[in-house]
């Protein structure tokens, strides 16, 4: 049984405004059956100094990253996780986080490759429910094991591989979401972070750069639809359409944008993204501020 | 390569515990970092660029035999400030030889790469080497050896 929408006349504008919810929706419905909160943050201490009440942490590398392929959990480790928190099959489920919900994002389409339908993102995540001094608990909460099933996760639709990547330039649009230091090559990482992880600087041959940020506003949550619609005014809602950043977690908040506020319908998300491909043998890159040719 | 004793304590502390008990151990440690004394603004402290989260920090070797540390890092980067505790009580009142000769990697023996991104943990590094590149330029050494 899925929870209400939030009707926040804000979202209205955006093609799927059941995607998102306000922390004033968030705050009235805490306790909602059905309803489950998952706070997923960088920083690995912040759900610890404090969460929205009822919130679980799901941690982004230690619960849906496998600990040995590089690659996420299967459908069997899903489930138990979803076991252990107590999360059901159709429970409606808001993520929410730190860095403008980079992670929360992240959960959400990781969600997504196994189909569980109903994931939110507080929009402003983190940093709006406690610019706003809303309840905060530090209770980590303890819920009833679920039965959710078994369900294979289905990288098909919206997750890209190297190999597919490299197949599409040249004929589908590649976004590149890192900042523009990154995307030029003048650096390999962000800005104030350190050097690492890339051996060469650049961008996948034709990718255009547009960084994740433009889809945030100040306070961390979205800009408008008439904003969004002028930032990838360039793109077609119904073309394949592939973004990436430096680890896939970025780049998960741009097609969060594209699918869920835009209404795109065939996004995928390269996680692999520049730490990958910067690396890759025989992966063609481009330098400087124009996307290149192949 | 040693180690000054305090420091040793707390990467023993540290490895006596399993993963879970160590991410709670760096909370606790960033609830003891001590605030700023009066005399220092934040603003006048050399910035960390290496770390993830905004962090400050301040080397007075005016007494090699005892260097003090200050540091500033938000609370909404607990991660952060919970680095800044470790070498806080880890290096604080120690002579200038023994924190020059700090392996720039000591932190993996916390055990925290799997808890903590890689990129974070390397942010310990750099302000570890911050602290030893004052302590180098306040002796008067234009090539530390201890430069990362």
């Amino acid at each position: 049984m899925t929870v209400q929408t939030d009707p926040y006349p804000g979202f209205a504008a955006y093609a799927h405004p059941e995607r998102l919810v306000s922390t004033e929706w968030l705050s009235a419905n805490l306790g909602t059956p059905g309803l489950k909160v998952v706070e997923s943050d960088e920083d690995v201490l912040l759900y610890d100094i404090g969460h929205i009440p009822s919130a679980q942490k799901i941690d982004w590398h230690l619960h849906l990253n496998d600990p040995v392929t590089r690659d996420y959990i299967d459908g069997e480790q899903f489930a138990e996780l979803m076991r252990a928190k107590g999360i059901r099959r159709d429970d409606t489920i808001v993520v929410y986080g730190d860095k403008s919900n980079w992670w929360a994002a992240y959960a959400l389409w990781v969600f997504t490759l196994f189909g569980h339908s109903d994931v939110r993102l507080l929009d402003g995540g983190r940093q709006a429910w406690f610019a706003e001094d809303r309840e905060t608990s530090f209770e980590v909460p303890e819920y009833p094991r679920s039965d959710y099933p078994v369900v294979d996760r289905d990288d098909s639709t919206i997750r890209a591989f190297a190999p597919q990547v490299r197949e599409i330039i040249g004929t589908e649009p590649l976004i590149d979401v890192r900042s523009p230091q990154e995307y030029s090559g003048e650096r390999t990482h962000m800005p104030d972070y350190p050097q690492e992880g890339a051996l060469r600087g650049g961008h996948i041959p034709t990718a255009v750069s547009i960084p994740w940020a433009r889809a945030a506003a100040p306070d961390g949550r979205f800009r408008s639809r008439a904003e969004l619609d002028e930032i990838y005014g360039d793109f077609a809602p119904d073309q394949p359409t592939v973004a990436y950043c430096r680890i896939g977690e970025r780049s998960s908040h741009t097609w969060f944008v594209l699918t869920h506020l835009l209404g795109f319908s065939r996004v995928r998300n390269y996680d692999g993204s520049w730490t990958e491909w910067g690396n890759a043998v025989r992966a063609p890159i481009a330098t400087g501020d124009d996307p290149g040719t192949l | 390569m040693t180690v000054p004793a305090a420091l040793a304590e707390i990467v023993d502390d540290f490895e006596a515990l399993g993963e879970s008990d160590r991410v709670t151990l760096l909370l606790e440690f960033s609830r003891e970092l001590p605030e700023l004394p009066d005399t220092l603004a934040t603003a006048a402290m050399e910035p960390v660029p290496e770390c993830q989260s905004p962090v400050f920090l301040s080397v007075d070797a005016a007494d090699p035999a005892s260097v003090q540390l200050y540091f500033s890092a938000p609370p909404e980067a607990p991660t952060t400030r919970g680095f800044a505790s470790i070498l806080h009580q880890g290096l604080n009142g120690a002579s200038a030889d023994e924190i020059l000769t700090v392996p720039a990697d000591f932190y993996h023996d916390l055990g925290l790469d799997k808890a903590v991104s890689p990129l974070r943990l390397r942010g310990m590094a750099g302000m570890l080497a911050r602290i030893k590149n004052q302590i180098a330029a306040q002796a008067g050494d234009p090539n530390p050896a201890s430069t990362p």
